[in-house]
């Protein structure tokens, strides 16, 4: 039976009620917005680069507990990686939380945290919603993005 | 845990006694399957019954003896069974024309919902009637399935969409909706019971205002059919929309009532078998008022199934199910009310079935997500009213809604859900 305390830990609680990164980043190069329309959420993810390099990230919005503290967790580990890392971060992150593998934690760090979101389905989308906007940004979509 | 419940009035407390002592909720449970399921280690506490109601075993039956005995397409073969079926399909819209009170049968159109049933008056009244510069009248309450048809129907004609605006309570203001009836109105849409907020709007004022210059109403029922005596031909309303299955009946079917001289004075929504009396390729005929709406094999199991589940609400009493309602609703708002950083979302004086709320530094999407665990089913987001939504100045609300199988406990249940989301998130 999955326990609440696998998705609500500690360190979720903690970014969800004071994120990291959480400001409008006035000399972003890049931005991108994230929609659930399933529960609302909406997250503006925003980046500097530098090169290849990930200078600067931030985010601000609204959300659940889960969807904020994994925008939060998400600008920390993003900080400094290049757009390759970016996307085997994202991928890494990704199979976490759906379960089809369990985390490496020496690749994703604190993220592990995040590994009791697979036992709540109805939850990926919540934990993935910020990445998929990085993601876009990265890319340069203009379009909102959608979990649905 | 005993709690003096606050009645609005004093007629409703005289009817809550004396409903009490018909209305057993103990043998209502029994007749519910479902009930019986256990949900990560706890009883199923299902608060979610303004998405969809359960089934109870009469209508579960029905449907499996539609299939067992009288299965056949209707309204064609000369053969025994579809004699059978047409008297079973035929005898479903004759529950649905007693139970809503209307004078005819052939006022009750089968359809797949509300939402089939709004687009059906938006495309086929709608676009009889609708010009440039005309509009169309809702409210601020309105369900997305009350909305979208009406936008579409503007969007095509270049007619305006008016919204009336609501109070901080989630109330009509009866005064604005009133300034924005003129003769640029050509059709009104409400909501009967707020899907989102629980409030129950004074529809008959609404039908009076709004016939007394000439503009016809149709009124979304989705909410109230489950939870209140209704009488049609006493609120003078002119369509009626519900869904079968918030209802106790199946998925996939409702029903459209209309009034006979409207009904026959538009034309046919969708083209097809069933609703034709002769087809040549230079013309058709089309058949007669409802049939002419019906087109291709309906959802026959469907209809049977709701007309089983009218049948049963008729048997508990509406009247019954309405101060059951009305008495949870009460014991609801005040031990929810009562717990530190709840919000209530919708504090209208006249409710029903409906308890939205937030919670301080709680997203709702967590809050069900703790509830669920305790085994407690409510629906969290914005319940497809994000209009509503947008006033109340949230992203979504966490909503508790009843249903004739709920009890006090459950209510107790969900209280101490709330607080344990509240320790979680301390």
């Amino acid at each position: 039976m999955a326990d609440l305390r696998d998705l609500y830990q500690e360190l979720i609680l903690e970014h969800s009620k004071t994120p990291r990164n959480y400001r409008e980043l006035k000399e972003a190069d890049r931005k991108a917005e994230g929609y659930n329309p399933l529960c609302g959420d909406r997250f503006t993810v925003y980046i500097r680069m530098q090169g290849d390099l990930i200078q600067d990230i931030a985010f601000q919005g609204s959300g659940c507990a889960i969807s904020k503290a994994s925008a939060s967790m998400m600008t920390q580990s993003m900080k400094g990686k290049t757009r390759e890392q970016a996307k085997e971060l994202f991928q890494h992150f990704h199979r976490t939380v759906t379960g089809e593998k369990n985390g490496d934690s020496a690749d994703l760090g604190k993220l592990t945290v995040f590994a009791g979101v697979a036992e709540f389905p109805t939850r990926v989308k919540c934990a993935t919603l910020a990445w998929h906007t990085l993601q876009a940004a990265l890319e340069g979509k203009q379009d909102s993005v959608s979990t649905e | 845990m005993t709690k003096v419940l606050k009645m609005s009035s004093s007629s409703r407390q005289t009817l809550t006694r004396e409903a009490d002592l018909d209305f057993d909720v103990g043998r209502v449970r029994a007749d519910f399957p479902i009930l019986r399921t256990r949900v990560h280690g706890h009883d199923l506490v299902y608060l979610d019954n303004a998405a969809t109601s359960q089934k109870p075993r009469a209508v579960i039956e029905a449907i499996s003896r539609y299939y067992d005995c009288d299965n056949a397409n209707i309204h064609r073969g000369v053969h025994y069974l579809s004699e059978r079926a047409t008297a079973d399909y035929e005898s479903a819209r004759k529950t649905i024309q007693s139970f809503l009170h209307a004078s005819r049968p052939e006022e009750i159109v089968f359809v797949r919902g509300t939402t089939e049933a709004i687009n059906l008056v938006a495309q086929t009244y709608g676009r009889q009637h609708i010009r440039a510069g005309d509009e169309v009248l809702i409210t601020a309450m309105e369900h997305h399935s009350n909305i979208v048809p009406w936008q579409l129907l503007c969007e095509e004609k270049g007619a305006k969409l008016k919204v009336a605006p609501i109070n901080e309570d989630g109330e009509l203001i009866l005064e604005e909706f009133e300034r924005l009836l003129g003769p640029q109105t050509k059709m009104v849409a409400v909501s009967h019971i707020s899907n989102a907020l629980g409030t129950l709007n004074p529809i008959a004022t609404i039908i009076k205002m709004a016939h007394a210059i000439g503009i016809p109403v149709l009124v979304d029922g989705a909410q109230a059919v489950p939870r209140m005596p209704l009488d049609v031909q006493e609120l003078d309303c002119d369509f009626y929309a519900f869904s079968g299955h918030k209802a106790y009946g199946p998925t996939g079917i409702g029903a459209l009532y209309g009034k006979l001289a409207l009904l026959e004075r538009i034309p046919p929504y969708q083209g097809g078998g069933d609703m034709i009396s002769s087809v040549t390729f230079e013309k058709t005929i089309y058949n007669k008022v409802p049939h002419k709406f019906e087109a291709g094999t309906p959802d026959i199991a469907g209809a049977v199934g709701l007309g089983a589940a009218l049948e049963y609400l008729n048997d508990l009493g509406m009247a019954n199910i309405a101060a059951h309602e009305h008495e949870l609703l009460a014991y609801a708002t005040d031990v929810v009310s009562a717990i530190p950083g709840v919000r209530l979302i919708g504090t209208a004086k006249e409710k029903s079935g409906v308890l939205s709320f937030v919670m301080d530094g709680v997203h709702p999407h967590d809050i069900g997500t703790i509830l669920d665990q305790e085994g407690i089913a409510i629906r969290t987001g914005h319940h497809c009213a994000q209009p509503v939504m947008e006033w109340f100045g949230v992203d979504a609300t966490a909503r508790a809604s009843f249903g004739v199988y709920n009890t006090k406990q459950e209510i107790d249940a969900l209280a101490r859900g709330v607080e344990k989301v509240r320790k979680v998130f301390a």
